[in-house]
């Protein structure tokens, strides 16, 4: 345990961790408390990184492989920090027949990732989701959960340059 | 314990109630093909290769896992299980990338002997070809994700019988891969004991034992190390 504290360093002086802290303790370190665990630490990280999985494990006494495992089996926990600013396209039954996937293969060309990465200057992430509720804008998108339509494939690449041109304070 | 009868393949059997239907078939020589299944292991229903028709039972059940009781009627070939069998191990043929020809396992793999025995002589899906990534990390071991079939003997024995609990297994579906720790390379894991016991039971040559000519001349000394080590720490306990 020793060892593991000097490569812990700078996670431990991270402030956020106390939250996650708290969270373990309230739960008493048991471990078939994990995912709860895991949500506290994904809401305080943002995202889950290996040292804060090594963490987590190691408290709740816990295989790092099984942490892993659950970490990577839930959609919901991102092992990667989100973008500065989201994207994300609905591809529900009506935004798709409308055109959904047509309007993510132009923002995916534009932005040269897939849906569900982030460029790797950290600037945008692309996600889709299955219907956000909004079918009479189909096709939709939300631009820092901000929602948008019904768009072409131009008009989504417009925002999309929009937002990566303006710096993120004034946008 | 209570004895119970059952009905294998139109022949009577008496066997304990808390028998699987694996084990009742298996001890009368009944052959029923499994994959994931291993003696000692806890069984987990995962490979289907299993599958037994049960009447009264809309849907075949998993004889490795589903508990005999009185009067069941079982039947464990027919044409369907036979062809849903074919189906299964074609399916894992074609998802990652078996090459018998250049396996380490050649005439040693039960996935091999089990394609054999169910006559597969081709494949009717398209093989997948993903190119997945090989671990050669360890000193001694070896682990080639393109013939890993996520039978989870590995995952299991590490945890359960050396209580190490290295392996595990990451994503879900057709992205699932075994990893250790962290999904660290193998060789930094800091959790496995280099038992080699992930790689006696894998059933294909996913986990191989390295270096199966020139490199097995190679001595094994790390134990020394490994003695003094505790000795020191044994020594410093003491001298608190």
């Amino acid at each position: 345990m020793s060892g593991d504290c000097c490569k812990h360093t700078e996670l431990a002086d991270d402030p956020r961790l106390k939250l996650v802290e708290r969270a373990m303790k309230r739960l008493q370190y048991q471990p078939d408390a994990l995912i709860e665990v895991l949500h506290t630490a994904q809401e305080a990280f943002g995202y889950l990184s290996r040292e804060l999985l090594g963490h987590v494990a190691a408290q709740l006494k816990l295989p790092e492989s099984q942490v892993f495992g659950v970490a990577t089996f839930y959609h919901f926990f991102t092992l990667r920090p989100k973008g500065e600013h989201s994207c994300i396209v609905c591809t529900g039954t009506a935004c798709y027949v409308k055109g959904a996937g047509e309007i993510l293969g132009r923002l995916e060309q534009a932005a040269g990732i897939k849906a569900g990465q982030t460029t790797a200057d950290g600037k945008l992430s692309l996600g889709t989701a299955r219907c956000l509720g909004n079918c009479s804008l189909a096709p939709m998108l939300t631009v820092d959960d901000v929602v948008y339509g019904p768009e072409t494939p131009d008009s989504a690449v417009e925002k999309l340059h929009g937002l990566l041109e303006v710096p993120h304070e004034q946008g | 314990m209570p004895a119970i009868t059952l009905t294998i393949n139109n022949e009577l059997f008496s066997a304990r109630k808390e028998q699987t239907i694996l084990e009742i078939a298996r001890e009368h020589g009944v052959d029923i093909p499994t994959l994931c299944h291993f003696e000692g292991l806890e069984a987990m229903g995962g490979c289907r290769l299993c599958l037994v028709e049960l009447q009264g039972s809309p849907r075949p059940v998993p004889a490795c896992i589903t508990k005999a009781a009185e009067g069941m009627v079982v039947t464990t070939h027919s044409d369907k299980l036979i062809e849903y069998r074919k189906m299964l191990v074609e399916l894992l043929l074609a998802e990652r990338t078996h090459t018998c020809s250049i396996c380490v396992q050649n005439n040693n793999c039960e996935l091999q002997a089990l394609a054999a025995k169910l006559g597969i002589d081709h494949v009717r899906f398209d093989y997948l070809h993903q190119q997945l990534p090989m671990d050669a990390s360890r000193e001694r071991f070896a682990l080639d994700h393109n013939r890993c079939v996520l039978c989870l003997r590995c995952v299991r024995v590490c945890d359960a019988v050396e209580g190490a609990h290295t392996w595990d297994v990451r994503g879900r579906g057709s992205t699932s891969r075994v990893v250790a720790d962290l999904d660290r390379p193998w060789g930094s894991s800091t959790s496995c004991t280099d038992c080699g016991k992930c790689v006696q039971l894998c059933p294909t040559g996913a986990l191989y034992k390295k270096g199966a000519t020139v490199g097995e001349m190679k001595k094994e000394r790390s134990f020394l190390n490994r003695i003094l080590e505790r000795r020191r720490l044994a020594a410093q306990g003491r001298s608190l």
